[in-house]
C-alpha cells in the first residue's frame, strides 16, 4: 500500500527534518520503501515550508505526493494553502497552538477527514522546555495517529537524524508526542 | 557486508565518487548540485583529499584537468549555465585524453531559468558542446541508488577509456532521499600508469585505443596540447594524416567498445505495439504508469545516453507502432530514439517543461492516445 504524507509549516520549524525521519524510520527500520522530497525556492525561508514524503511496502515509483493520504500542518497559512489536496477520508493532523481548524471546517465536513489535534509547541515548550523539538514531538503524534511508521524504528531513526547530545531531549519530545495521541 | 544510507540524491553522488577513488574536487556552487560540492568539501580531506571552490566554472574544469594530470581521479559538479562555461576545457579534455567526471544536476534551462525546478535540457550539451569530432560517454540516474552507482561507473569508465564522462542527472534526483545500499567491495578500475623506458609514448593506441596515463612529476616530459599532436604529444598541425589518425582513435576507442559501454533495461517490448523510451527522472514516472495500465507497453531505460545505444533500440523496437519519448525538454534524445528506428515505427516525443516530473496519469493519457495493444 502506498501512503502519501505531506508534513507542512514554517522554515525553521524542523518540519524538513520531521520528514527526513518519517523516510528514514520506514526503509531503514521498518523494511519498508520510502522516498522523501521537499520545496526548494524562496518560501523555504520564513514563509511555507513542505515536505513529502511516500511510504510503501513495495518500491515507490513515482516520488512525488499528489494527493495525501495525511497531512501535517504546523502552521495556518500552510494548512490554508495545502488542506484542498487531501484525499476524501484523509487524516488531518493539525497544532492547534500554530493552526485554526475552523477556518477550514467546511473542507474537513465535505471530504470527510479524520481530525487530530496535537499541540506539540506548547507539549516542546512546557513539558521539554523547549520549542525547537516541536517537530518531533509531531513525530511521535504522527506515530501513534497514523502507525504508519513503528515506534522502535521512529526512535531508532530520531537517534541518528538529531545533532549528537540531544538525543536524550528529543526521545523525551518523541515520547511526549506519543502520548499526546492517546 | 554492506551499509544502508537514506540520503539525497546529491549526497549519493559525492559518496560514490569518494568510493570510486575520487581524490580532487573543483567547482562553483551551483543549485541543484550544491550539496555534492558541499558533501565534498566536508568528506575529501578525511580521505586525503583536496577540495577547491574555484572562481568560476571555467577554471573549475581547467583545475579537474590539472588534477587529473596530477594523478589524482578528479571531479566537478555543475548544472546547466555552469556546464555552458566548462565547454571549452571539456574539448581540451577531450583532445588531451584526460579522464575526468563531470556531475550535471540539471535545472530549468535555457540561462539562469529555473534553479530548483528539474529539466533535462543539456543532454545535446553533453554530446555536442564542446567544438568538433569526439565521443562523450554520459550516464542518466532515475533513483539514488543510481546516482552512486553511476557515478562510481562515470569513474571507471573515464579510466578505462581515458575521456571525460557526464553524470547527467537532474534536480528530482539530485535532491530526494532514498534508501541506498553500499556494498563494502565496489569494483574500481584504477588509473593505469606506465612503466618508464626510453621510447614511451603517451598517445600511443595500444589498450583500448589509449595508453596508460602518466602524471606530472613522475619524469615523463611529456607534452600535453589541445593542438593537434603525434604519438609523442608534440604539436604536428598542418599534416592532415596526424590529425585524422588522433581524432579516429580518440573517436574509436569509445566507438568500437560501445557493446561494454551502453546500457539499457528494456521491459514487456516483445509483442507491444507501444513502446515508451525514457532516462533519468521521468522514469520514476513512466513505471508507475505502466503498474496503472492495462495495457500491454513495453518499456525501454536508458542508462547511457551517450553514447547512445542505437543498434540495442532498433532491435527492440523493431516490431512496435507507435514509440513514446518521455523527457523533460522539447526534444533532444528524441531526435536520436527517431534516428535508431529508422522510420520502422511512429516516434512521438512527450517533451514536458515546467520543472515539474510528468504524473503517471498524464503519461498514460498519452498512451491512451495512441491506441495500441
Amino acid at each position: 500500500m502506498r501512503t502519501e504524507i505531506r508534513i507542512c509549516g514554517f522554515g525553521g520549524q524542523g518540519i524538513i527534518l520531521a520528514g527526513i525521519i518519517l523516510g528514514k524510520s520506514a526503509s531503514l527500520f521498518d523494511d519498508k520503501e520510502a522516498v522523501q522530497t521537499q520545496s526548494y525556492g524562496p518560501e523555504a525561508r520564513g514563509g511555507a515550508s513542505k515536505c513529502e514524503v511516500v511510504i510503501s511496502d513495495s518500491t515507490v515509483d513515482y516520488p512525488k505526493v499528489q494527493s495525501p493520504d495525511i497531512l501535517v500542518a504546523m502552521s495556518n497559512e500552510a494548512l490554508m494553502k495545502y488542506i484542498v489536496d487531501l484525499k476524501d477520508g484523509g487524516t488531518l493532523i493539525v497544532d492547534p497552538g500554530t493552526t485554526d481548524v475552523e477556518d477550514v471546517k467546511e473542507f474537513i465536513e465535505e471530504h470527510n477527514i479524520e481530525v487530530y489535534e496535537a499541540p506539540a509547541t506548547k507539549t516542546a515548550t512546557d513539558e521539554i522546555g523547549l520549542k525547537i523539538v516541536a517537530n518531533i514531538v509531531m513525530v511521535g503524534a504522527i506515530t501513534k495517529i497514523t502507525k504508519v511508521i513503528s515506534k522502535e524504528a521512529a526512535i531508532k531513526a530520531i537517534e541518528v537524524s538529531v545533532p549528537k547530545g540531544t538525543e536524550e531531549k528529543n526521545i523525551a519530545a518523541f515520547e511526549a508526542g506519543y502520548a499526546l495521541a492517546d | 557486508m554492506s551499509e544502508e544510507f537514506f540520503i539525497q540524491g546529491n549526497e549519493a553522488c559525492a559518496k560514490g565518487a569518494i568510493a570510486a577513488g575520487c581524490r580532487f574536487f573543483a567547482g562553483y556552487p551551483i543549485t541543484p548540485s550544491t550539496e555534492i560540492a558541499e558533501t565534498l568539501a566536508r568528506e575529501l580531506p578525511k580521505v586525503g583529499g583536496s577540495f577547491v571552490q574555484m572562481e568560476d566554472e571555467i577554471a573549475s574544469a581547467g583545475a579537474i584537468i590539472g588534477g587529473s594530470w596530477g594523478g589524482a581521479k578528479s571531479m566537478t559538479a555543475t548544472s546547466g549555465p555552469g556546464i555552458s562555461l566548462m565547454q571549452e576545457n571539456i574539448g581540451y579534455a577531450f583532445m588531451s585524453e584526460t579522464p575526468i567526471v563531470i556531475v550535471d544536476v540539471q535545472r530549468g534551462s535555457p540561462s539562469t531559468a529555473q534553479p530548483t525546478m528539474a529539466a533535462q535540457g543539456d543532454m545535446m550539451q553533453a554530446r555536442w558542446g564542446s567544438h568538433g569530432d569526439y565521443e562523450p560517454i554520459a550516464l542518466s540516474p532515475s533513483s539514488v541508488q543510481e546516482f552512486f552507482d553511476f557515478t562510481v561507473k562515470a569513474f571507471n569508465l573515464a579510466e578505462e577509456y581515458r575521456v571525460p564522462v557526464f553524470v547527467m542527472a537532474d534536480e528530482v534526483i539530485g535532491h530526494m532521499r532514498e534508501k541506498i545500499v553500499v556494498d563494502e567491495n565496489i569494483e574500481i578500475v584504477p588509473r593505469k600508469r606506465p612503466e618508464k623506458s626510453d621510447d614511451f609514448l603517451p598517445f600511443e593506441n595500444i589498450e583500448n585505443g589509449t595508453t596508460p596515463m602518466p602524471a606530472f612529476g613522475d619524469g615523463f616530459n611529456i607534452h600535453v596540447t589541445g593542438l593537434t599532436h603525434d604519438e609523442r604529444g608534440y604539436p604536428d598541425t598542418n599534416n592532415p594524416e596526424t590529425h585524422d589518425k588522433l581524432i579516429q582513435r580518440i573517436c574509436d576507442k569509445v566507438l568500437n567498445n560501445k557493446d561494454k559501454i551502453c546500457s539499457l533495461k528494456a521491459e514487456n517490448c516483445e509483442g507491444a505495439d507501444i513502446i515508451i523510451v525514457s532516462y533519468g527522472a521521468p522514469v520514476r514516472s513512466v513505471v508507475e504508469a505502466m503498474k496503472r495500465s492495462d495495457k500491454k507497453v513495453g518499456f525501454i531505460k536508458i542508462d547511457t545516453p551517450w553514447p547512445f545505444p542505437d543498434e540495442k533500440i532498433a532491435e527492440l523496437t523493431k516490431d512496435a507502432k507507435d514509440i513514446l519519448v518521455v523527457e523533460m525538454n522539447l526534444g533532444q534524445m528524441y531526435y536520436e530514439v527517431d534516428r535508431a528506428c529508422k522510420r520502422n515505427s511512429n516516434v512521438h516525443l512527450m517533451g514536458v517543461i515546467g520543472g515539474l516530473l510528468p504524473t503517471p496519469d498524464e503519461i498514460l493519457e498519452q498512451v491512451d492516445r495512441l491506441g495500441g495493444n
